[in-house]
């Protein structure tokens, strides 16, 4: 008579299934790029056109990418955030996703600057080579130039202080 | 005061709901005569509090209360009248409220037509729809309320979703829900028996016009919502497997093994523990696909704004609704006992079997929804599963279905034999090899799938034609044939044609898959394009004005062989409020082809780009579903359930049951 | 006479074009219908209920572009699916490649309907040797004296 049991076990399987993806966000896309070579690219700088910038120009050291535009609301967001973050010393560089120059460098100017250096992706080839698909994103390479960890949507002060920074800190350490 | 009389309205239905569920059930319990009595009138009192305060809501969208904070981000002023009513279920806590006036409505119906049941039964029946309506009626008061107000309220609202701003949006939501709700009949039913520990062949009679009612709507549901995305989303797609459209799915698919099931309970008295399952399944998948709608936990082009505790609301309300009803399974399912045998070659066994297929097909569909959820739970990775896995997948299910929908009806009870049926079939199976052979010439080119498709069509309908006959001939010996035809009983007919529509269906899915053409042209005007052996002509764009849009429209003349077939009007409209662009496609419907040609985005200052499509026999999809719920309706208004010619046999039936 | 001049130009615009068949919209219609036909098959990962031949998002653009370029360099349908796969994953793909995770999922139908299947045939044997048990021989017997017209007991 056991069989009479199989519709509420397979129920209360789907019952938790359902429960557990009420913590989940379907719409994140996690990157396969993780714990693979940041991909090449060789881009012209924001403010000096004339000089480019490879992720090549980083091996040995620990730093942060983030994808940023000026029509990008949520950008906004996470600018303080990332002020902080380069007061406090990590190496921050920016990718300046299918943006106009003269926006780019206005908002940079206006918001402040918390890049390093901030390279211009026009077309956004580089952002599809990252798997960019919504900015602003965030990554994390480290000095082997692997990709370690990859941040969807603004960075918030609670992931900054919970994940990222001990994440840089351990890599530096490496 | 409207909204708050609304909001008032709600609770007291709420109340009565409670007691409607208290009364059925603990009256049914004890035997108390009074309790059973009084579940009638509050129930009928509980139908009234919810439609006034759907008048409420309604009266609030009509009289552009902004003050209502779900009017204000639904409506518009300059919205028209008809879109403002339909904006009351535009929304998440609007269709609730229409989801819980259905509910009540279906509950208003049992009320009516449930005086031949015994007391006993109509008292759990009515006992557990009060229960549900219970669950969902605190669902609305405690996180979607639509009476809420908005201080300062706004000048003018935020305008309908313009993609809902169309007829779809009047008929599709409303038939819909009346069908999802109306499983919860069958459901309430099963639950019922399951409480009285009493299933048998009378109470799948009295279940059995509730369950096909609720299908024929849920049947007109699906419809409506996929023709509508065919003409209003501009890419002429009429099924996506969307997460919600499988969610509406998956209860007619279960929903047709029901019904299917119920024949053989009423007519054998067989498979009644599975018969009950299977109407909490089907429930079951009607509430899965209200939490996946609202959670947020699958991304819908469907999905009401989501908000984590409403999915937790609706999780708990589905976890106790079937966890509970599933757990009376356990307990009283086996005390059910089996019915009358019958051979594994059997008109039982051919109906099981389909029954095997359908809950096969639902658990696919199932399967297929929920399993990048499963991978993402567990941490094995993100995937998506669309179209291509689910036509890959679904199609080699259903072939056998329809194989059987000629075989089964011929088919003897408890005893079949195979060279009878081959006997009795050859005719029909000749016809529809033929067909398979011949008719993909006549459209143009002949190919494997399309013959397969019109093979499995003409199969049913010729073995539909072969039983009709048979039917006929064995009627009253001597009659004329107007008598005989007039003999065979309404729900023969009922199935019949519902098997013909499902034929029909067939017809056009293959037709259209197999020779649809498009072409996506730049033109100027006076520019021509041929597609499907019509000839199309850009007569250029001019501006127009709309209640609350403004738009460009073309002017597509369409002719054939020299004479003007129609003109066409696609349009590019922008709502101003929401400043929102949509594509207007126009179509020219016919009873063998669509002409269907939306406009691209302007490529100059005269040449637009122009999509145009040639999609031969579409209309039979929804000509097919149309004609599946005619032939569910005739099956569920047969004589034998009609309350006159039976009142005085069930007076007796449910007196002596009572002793 | 400039009266008449304006009712002759106007006469003259108001004449019909020479109707001329339309240059499909596409700059290569054969390389289109390949790059749309592998389009239906990817999702768009910002209009997430899109396919990416559907979607008007600027991202779905660009990668129809990526699609189309490497197309025209000659690159297979496989080659083309692997460099998008490589950046977003198989979220990308709407129909799920078939791997150890997903051996469930496209083998579930069919082994959901063959476990139905045999779960029927084996109730209804069951079923059929059950009735045919409840028969036993005292009622044999019984049965075998009512018919032959004796005194049931």
């Amino acid at each position: 008579m056991t069989r009479f049991a199989i519709p509420i076990a397979i129920f209360i399987a789907l019952v938790v299934l359902l429960g557990v993806g009420l913590k989940l966000d379907p719409r994140e896309v996690p990157s396969p790029l993780i714990g693979k070579p940041a991909p090449h690219f060789e881009l012209p700088r924001l403010h000096e056109s004339d000089k480019t910038f490879s992720e090549r120009d980083m091996l040995g050291k620990v730093w942060v990418l983030n994808v940023w535009a000026s029509w990008c609301v949520s950008c906004r967001e996470e600018h303080p955030v990332l002020l902080d973050l380069a007061k406090s010393g990590v190496p921050i560089y920016g990718l300046n996703y299918k943006d106009k120059r003269e926006d780019g460098l206005a908002w940079l100017k206006g918001m402040g600057d918390p890049y390093r250096i901030s390279i211009f992706d026009f077309d956004g080839r580089v952002g599809i080579d990252y798997g960019v698909y919504g900015v602003p994103e965030t990554y994390v390479i480290d000095k082997g130039g692997v990709i370690r960890y990859k941040r969807i949507g603004p960075l918030t002060p609670a992931f900054v202080k919970e994940t990222l920074l001990p994440l840089v800190k351990e890599l530096d350490r490496a | 005061m409207i909204p708050e009389l609304g909001q008032l309205a709600l609770a007291l239905a709420l109340c009565l709901a409670l007691a409607q569920c208290l009364l059925g059930i603990a009256g049914a319990a004890r035997g108390e005569g009074v309790w059973m009595a009084a579940t009638r009138p509050v129930a009928r009192g509980q139908f009234a509090f919810v439609a006034i305060a759907f008048a409420c809501l309604t009266t609030s969208f009509v009289s552009n209360d902004f003050t209502v904070a779900y009017v204000a981000s639904n409506s518009n002023s300059a919205l028209p009248l008809h879109y403002r009513i339909a904006g009351v279920w535009g929304g998440h806590e609007g269709s609730m409220l229409l989801w819980v006036l259905m509910l009540s409505v279906w509950t208003f119906a049992v009320t009516l037509f449930s005086r031949h049941l015994p007391l006993e039964m109509a008292a759990r029946v009515l006992g557990v729809m009060g229960g549900v309506s219970a669950g969902f009626l605190l669902f609305i008061l405690f996180t979607s309320n639509p009476f809420l107000r908005l201080f300062p309220a706004p000048p003018d609202g935020r305008d309908l979703n313009p993609l809902l701003q169309d007829p779809g949006m009047v008929a599709h939501p409303p038939m819909l829900y009346m069908g999802y709700v109306g499983f919860s009949i069958a459901f309430s039913f099963a639950v019922a028996a399951l409480l009285s520990g009493r299933l048998d062949a009378a109470w799948a009679r009295w279940s059995r016009p509730w369950t096909t009612a609720a299908w024929c709507f849920l049947t007109v549901g699906i419809a409506l919502g996929s023709g509508w995305a065919y003409y209003e989303l501009g890419w002429g797609g009429w099924w996506f497997w969307d997460p919600v459209e499988n969610a509406s799915f998956m209860p007619w698919l279960t929903g047709t093994a029901l019904i299917h099931s119920l024949a053989v309970t009423e007519k054998r008295g067989a498979f009644r523990s599975w018969t009950v399952l299977l109407a909490i399944v089907a429930f079951a998948l009607s509430l899965l696909g209200t939490f996946l709608v609202r959670s947020g936990v699958l991304t819908s082009v469907h999905a009401f704004a989501t908000d984590p505790t409403r999915g937790i609301f609706i999780l708990a309300l589905l976890a106790i609704v079937i966890g509970g009803s599933l757990l009376l399974y356990v307990w009283r399912a086996p005390k059910i006992g089996l019915g009358g045998g019958f051979e594994t070659l059997s008109r039982e066994s051919m109906l099981l079997m389909n029954n095997v297929i359908f809950a096969a097909a639902a658990g696919s569909v199932l399967l297929g929804t929920l399993y990048p959820l499963a991978l993402d739970a567990s941490g094995l990775g993100k995937i998506s599963v669309g179209p291509p896995y689910f036509d890959t997948v679904f199609v080699p299910l259903m072939a056998p279905a329809l194989f059987l929908m000629g075989v089964g009806p011929l088919a003897r009870w408890k005893k079949a034999s195979l060279p009878d049926l081959a006997s009795r079939l050859r005719w029909a199976a000749a016809a529809a090899v033929l067909a398979a052979l011949a008719l993909p010439f006549a459209m143009g080119r002949w190919g494997a799938m399309v013959a397969l498709g019109l093979l499995l069509a003409a199969w049913v309908a010729a073995s539909g034609v072969a039983q009709l006959y048979e039917k006929v001939r064995n009627a009253s010996s001597g009659a004329s044939a107007w008598t005989r035809l007039q003999s065979v009983s309404r729900a023969t007919y009922g199935m019949l044609l519902a098997h013909f529509g499902v034929a029909v269906f067939v017809v056009g899915v293959t037709l259209v898959k197999g020779y649809e053409s498009e072409k996506d042209v730049r033109m100027e005007p006076g520019d021509t394009v041929e597609v499907g052996g019509y000839t199309f002509r850009f007569d250029g764009v001019r501006d127009v004005t709309g209640p609350n849009y403004v738009a460009g429209r073309g002017r597509i003349a369409v002719t054939r062989n020299g004479s003007l077939v129609t003109t066409l009007y696609p349009e590019k409209r922008i709502y101003r409020v929401q400043n929102q662009p949509m594509t207007e496609a126009a179509i020219d419907t016919g009873f063998t082809r669509d002409l269907y040609v939306s406009l691209g985005d302007a490529v100059s200052d005269t040449a637009w780009v122009v999509r145009v499509h040639h999609k031969p026999f579409v209309d039979w999809i929804w000509g097919g579903c149309l004609l599946m719920a005619l032939g569910g309706g005739l099956a569920a208004s047969d004589r034998r359930y009609r309350l006159a010619a039976r009142r005085p046999q069930e007076q007796a039936y449910a007196a002596a049951a009572a002793r | 006479m400039p009266r008449a001049a304006a009712l002759l130009l106007a006469a003259l615009a108001a004449a019909p074009v020479v109707a001329r068949e339309a240059a499909p919209a596409a700059a290569d219609p054969v390389l289109e219908k390949r790059v749309m036909a592998l389009a239906e098959e990817l999702r768009c990962l910002v209009c997430q209920n899109q396919t990416l031949a559907e979607s008007n998002a600027p991202l779905a653009e660009d990668l129809r572009n990526q699609l189309r370029e490497r197309m025209r360099e000659g690159k297979s349908d496989k080659e083309v699916v692997d460099f998008l796969v490589d950046r977003y994953g198989d979220f990308v793909l709407y129909r799920p490649p078939l791997k150890a995770t997903t051996v469930l999922l496209w083998f579930g139908p069919l082994f959901l309907l063959a476990a139905g299947f045999a779960v029927l045939l084996r109730r209804v044997r069951r079923r059929r040797k059950l009735a045919d048990a409840e028969v036993d021989d005292a009622d044999r017997r019984r049965a075998a004296e009512l018919l032959a017209g004796g005194e049931p007991r």
